[in-house]
C-alpha cells in the first residue's frame, strides 16, 4: 500500500474526506465521472416499465433465500458435488485464505490469476498469498491498475475510478514500458491486454468470484465485462470460485430477474458482456467452490440489518451517493465502500468502523436505486443507534448530545438558551464566528433575529 | 378545521418570518390555527446522532402540546418525517400513533388536505427550487429521479399557481445539499462541497432566489451564498405562497 493510502486508512472518514477535498477540481472530476454512470443507469432502467416491480421480485426472492439459507446452501453443495465440484466451507477470512493456500500447495502452483472478487478483498487474500510466495495477478483491468499501485480498489465495480488516464499512462510507462506521456485509452488497454495474455497462459490456477450460485443445479454464474474470468478459468488446471454464503439463489430461472437488474444498476448496460455459467470441471481440470461466512451469519441474526445480505454488489448506491462521490472510496477504509459498505462494515469490526454510519446525510438515494430494495439509509440510521451504545464513542460527543437533549426537551431551558444564543450572536458575534466553529470555516452563520417566533406570537397573536 | 402549528426549533429561533408566513397562509385559507406555546424540538438532532434512546422527553413534550388537533402542520419535511417515523410513547401509544398519522408537511397539507387550486400570490422573480431529501424521498412530496414512474411534485404544483414566478430547471434537480444535521459539522468538508455544488447549479441558471421547504437546508445554502458574497437570496416556499 502506498504512503498516502496507508495514511488514509488510519484516518476517519471525515478526515480522509477532508484530505480528498483539498484538490477541488479532482473532486469535481470524480463526482462527474460517477454521476455519468448514475445517469446512464437512470436511462437504462427507465426503458424497463416494470423496473420497480422487478426490484420487488428480486427483493422477495432474496427474502426467501435469507429465511432458508441453510437449505439452499446444502442443496447447492450436494448438487455441485454431484457435478464434480469440490465444495469447501470457511467460517472466516483466515480459513478461506488457508483453504486457497492448501489447494495451491497441493498442486504446486507458482502463478495464479484472479478475476474480480470483492470477497477476496474483504479476506485480504492477496497479501496473505504473497507472504506465502505466490504471485497473484489481478486480471480485471481496473484491479490490475490498483494492484500495480499497491492500493485497494476504491469502488466495488470500478476499482480504479479514482485514477485519471494520464496517471495510468505514467504507471504503465513505469511497469509495462509504454511510451512516456502516452494516455490514449486504447493504446494503454492494448498494452495491458498483451501483458495479461502472458499471465493467463502461464497461470496454473485461476480464482474467480461468484455472482450467483444456483441451488437447484449446483452451478454458478460469474459476470464480467472483460471476459477475464473465463480466460483464466478455461486455461488453468485448477479453478477456485470464492463466494459469500449469501450469493445462493434457489433456481436458474431466477437469473432472469437478477441478470436484468445487475448490469443496468451497475453501469447502465442491459447485461454484462459476459455472464458465464460454470457447472462442472473440464476434463483434466479441478473445480473448487469456497463458501465463506466471515460475519455473514452474525449479520443474518441482526434483525435490523439482515437484509443487507441481499446485496448483489452492483454499486448503484455508490454512484448515486453524493457523499461517496465527494469523498472517494478509500475514505471508507473498508473493502466495500459507499452506503452499502457503511452498513456491512460495522458488522465486521464495530470499533474500527464506528465513524462510517455518520458518513451520510441520510438522503435516501441509495435506497431508491438498490435493485434488491435494501433500505440502506434506514440501516445507516440504525447503525448509529447501535454504535453509540456498543462501540466507544467520543466522550465530548456523548456529553454534547445529552446537553442538547436537556435544552431541546425542556421548554423553559430551550427558550432561555435560544434568547442567550441569539443575543450572543448579535452582540458578540466573534464568540461564534471563529475557527473553533466548523460551520463558520466555509459558511456564514444565520443572522439572528431580535425575537423568536414565539415571542412575536405572544405579542401579536395570543388570545387575551 | 383546527390546526396545530408545529414550528421547528431552529425556525422559531432563526427564521420567525417563515413561521409567520406559514401561520398567515394557513389562516388565509380558512384554517383555525393554534400555536402551542410550550413546543420545542421534534428530537431529530439526538436521534440522527445515534441517541434516539434519549428522545422520550422530546416525544412527551411534543405529544403534550399537540394532542387534540384535527391536523398538525409544519413548514419542514425533515421534522415531519422524524415525527412520522419515530414519535413513540410507552405510556400512551394510541396518541403517539394518532399524531404520527395526523402530522403534515405544509405543502402536502395544501395540496392533499386543503386541495388548494389557486392562490392570490405573486412573485415576479427567477426562482430555483431546492427539493430537500427528507420531504422528497421520505414523505414522497415529489418523485425522485432514481425511481421509474410518473413525475410529480407537490411543492412545484403550488409554485405553478404563483403569478409571474419563473421557475428554472436545474442540472441535478434532486441532489442532496449536504446539510444532513450534525453531518454539516462532523463532515464539514464534504458537507460544504455538496452545498457549493448545489449553489453552483442554481447560480448557473441565474436565479434570484433559492426556494425550498426546509430551512435547515436553506440555512446551509445561505451560509455558502453569503460567504461567496452572492446577492442570491433564500426563501421558504411559505413566504412565496403567502406573498401578495
Amino acid at each position: 500500500m502506498n504512503a498516502t493510502v496507508a495514511q488514509q486508512f488510519k484516518l476517519s472518514h471525515s478526515d480522509a474526506a477532508e484530505e480528498f477535498n483539498i484538490d477541488e477540481p479532482r473532486v469535481n472530476w470524480h463526482d462527474e465521472a460517477l454521476w455519468f454512470v448514475r445517469e446512464k443507469r437512470d436511462k437504462a432502467v427507465k426503458q424497463i416499465p416494470e423496473w420497480e416491480l422487478l426490484r420487488g421480485v428480486a427483493s422477495d426472492i432474496k427474502d426467501n433465500v435469507l429465511t432458508s439459507l441453510d437449505v439452499y446452501l446444502t442443496d447447492f453443495e450436494a448438487n455441485a458435488q454431484r457435478n464434480g465440484i469440490k465444495v469447501h466451507w470457511a467460517a472466516d477470512a483466515d480459513e478461506h485464505n488457508r483453504i486457497v493456500l492448501d489447494i495451491i500447495q497441493k498442486h504446486g502452483v507458482q502463478k495464479m490469476v484472479k478475476s474480480k472478487s470483492m470477497l477476496t478483498e474483504e479476506c485480504h487474500l492477496n497479501p496473505f498469498l504473497e507472504k506465502n510466495g505466490i504471485e497473484v495477478v489481478d486480471t480485471d483491468l481496473g484491479e490490475r491498475i490498483v494492484q500495480f499501485r499497491d492500493e485497494p480498489p476504491s469502488h466495488i465495480v470500478l476499482p480504479a475510478i479514482h485514477i485519471k488516464k494520464r496517471e495510468v499512462g505514467d504507471l504503465f510507462h513505469e511497469v509495462l514500458g509504454t511510451d512516456a506521456g502516452a494516455d490514449d485509452p486504447q493504446y494503454l488497454t492494448e498494452a495491458a491486454r498483451q501483458h495479461l495474455r502472458e499471465k493467463f497462459l502461464l497461470a496454473d490456477l485461476a480464482l474467480t468470484g461468484v455472482n450467483f450460485a444456483i441451488a437447484e443445479t449446483g452451478g454458478f454464474v460469474v459476470c464480467t465485462n472483460e471476459g477475464n474470468a473465463d480466460m483464466g478459468a478455461h486455461l488453468a488446471k485448477v479453478h477456485i470460485a470464492s463466494m459469500g454464503l449469501e450469493k445462493v439463489i434457489p433456481k436458474a430461472a431466477h437469473l432472469a430477474v437478477f441478470l436484468r437488474l445487475l448490469a443496468r444498476s451497475a453501469t447502465g448496460q442491459p447485461a454484462t458482456t459476459y455472464a458465464s455459467h460454470f457447472h462442472k470441471p473440464q476434463k483434466g481440470q479441478e473445480m473448487h467452490v469456497i463458501i465463506v461466512d466471515n460475519g455473514r451469519s452474525t449479520q443474518l441474526g441482526r434483525k435490523e440489518f439482515r437484509n443487507s445480505l441481499k446485496c448483489i454488489r452492483c454499486a448503484a448506491c455508490l454512484n448515486t451517493c453524493p457523499v461517496y462521490r465527494r469523498s472517494g472510496g478509500h475514505a471508507y477504509h473498508n473493502a466495500v465502500s459507499g452506503p452499502i459498505g457503511i452498513i456491512l462494515a460495522p458488522n465486521l469490526d464495530m470499533k474500527k468502523n464506528v465513524d462510517l454510519p455518520f458518513a451520510s446525510t441520510l438522503c435516501g438515494a441509495c435506497t431508491n436505486v438498490c435493485p434488491v430494495k435494501i433500505d440502506i439509509h434506514n440501516q445507516i440510521w440504525q447503525w448509529r443507534q447501535v454504535v453509540t451504545q456498543e462501540a466507544p464513542v467520543d466522550f465530548t460527543k456523548k456529553q454534547g448530545t445529552h446537553l442538547m437533549n436537556t435544552v431541546l426537551s425542556n421548554p423553559k431551558i430551550y427558550r432561555l438558551a435560544g434568547k442567550i444564543g441569539r443575543k450572543t450572536m448579535r452582540f458578540a458575534p466573534f464568540l461564534v464566528n471563529n475557527g473553533l466553529n466548523p460551520w463558520y470555516k466555509q459558511r456564514e452563520m444565520p443572522e439572528p433575529p431580535k425575537e423568536s417566533f414565539r415571542e412575536w406570537y405572544v405579542k401579536n397573536k395570543k388570545a387575551p | 378545521m383546527k390546526v396545530g402549528l408545529f414550528i421547528p426549533c431552529y425556525v422559531d429561533q432563526f427564521y420567525p418570518k417563515v413561521a409567520i408566513a406559514t401561520l398567515e397562509l394557513l389562516e388565509s385559507l380558512g384554517c383555525d390555527v393554534h400555536y402551542p406555546l410550550n413546543q420545542t424540538c421534534c428530537g431529530q438532532p439526538m436521534a440522527n446522532s445515534g441517541f434516539a434512546r434519549l428522545t422520550s422527553a422530546c416525544d412527551a413534550n411534543f405529544m403534550h402540546n399537540f394532542q387534540g388537533f384535527d391536523y398538525v402542520v409544519s413548514p419542514s419535511g425533515s421534522c415531519v418525517l422524524h415525527i412520522k417515523e419515530h414519535l413513540h410513547s410507552e405510556k400512551d401509544a394510541k396518541t403517539a400513533n394518532i399524531l404520527r398519522g395526523g402530522i403534515y408537511e405544509l405543502t402536502e397539507f395544501l395540496t392533499d388536505v386543503l386541495k388548494v387550486k389557486n392562490l392570490p400570490a405573486r412573485f415576479p422573480h427567477r426562482v430555483g427550487y431546492h427539493m430537500s431529501c427528507h420531504g422528497q424521498r421520505g414523505l414522497g412530496l415529489s418523485s425522485a429521479s432514481e425511481i421509474v414512474g410518473k413525475p410529480f411534485s407537490k411543492p412545484l404544483q403550488l409554485l405553478n399557481l404563483v403569478n409571474d414566478l419563473e421557475l428554472v430547471t436545474l442540472k441535478r434537480n434532486d441532489e442532496c445539499c449536504g446539510f444532513g444535521g450534525t453531518f454539516c459539522v462532523s463532515e464539514e468538508a464534504v458537507s460544504v462541497k455538496m452545498g457549493k455544488d448545489r449553489v453552483a447549479d442554481h447560480l448557473a441558471q441565474k436565479v434570484e432566489y433559492i426556494v425550498g421547504g426546509d430551512m435547515s437546508c436553506l440555512m446551509h445554502i445561505e451560509g455558502i451564498l453569503k460567504r461567496q458574497k452572492s446577492t442570491v437570496k433564500i426563501l421558504h416556499i411559505a413566504e412565496i405562497l403567502n406573498s401578495k
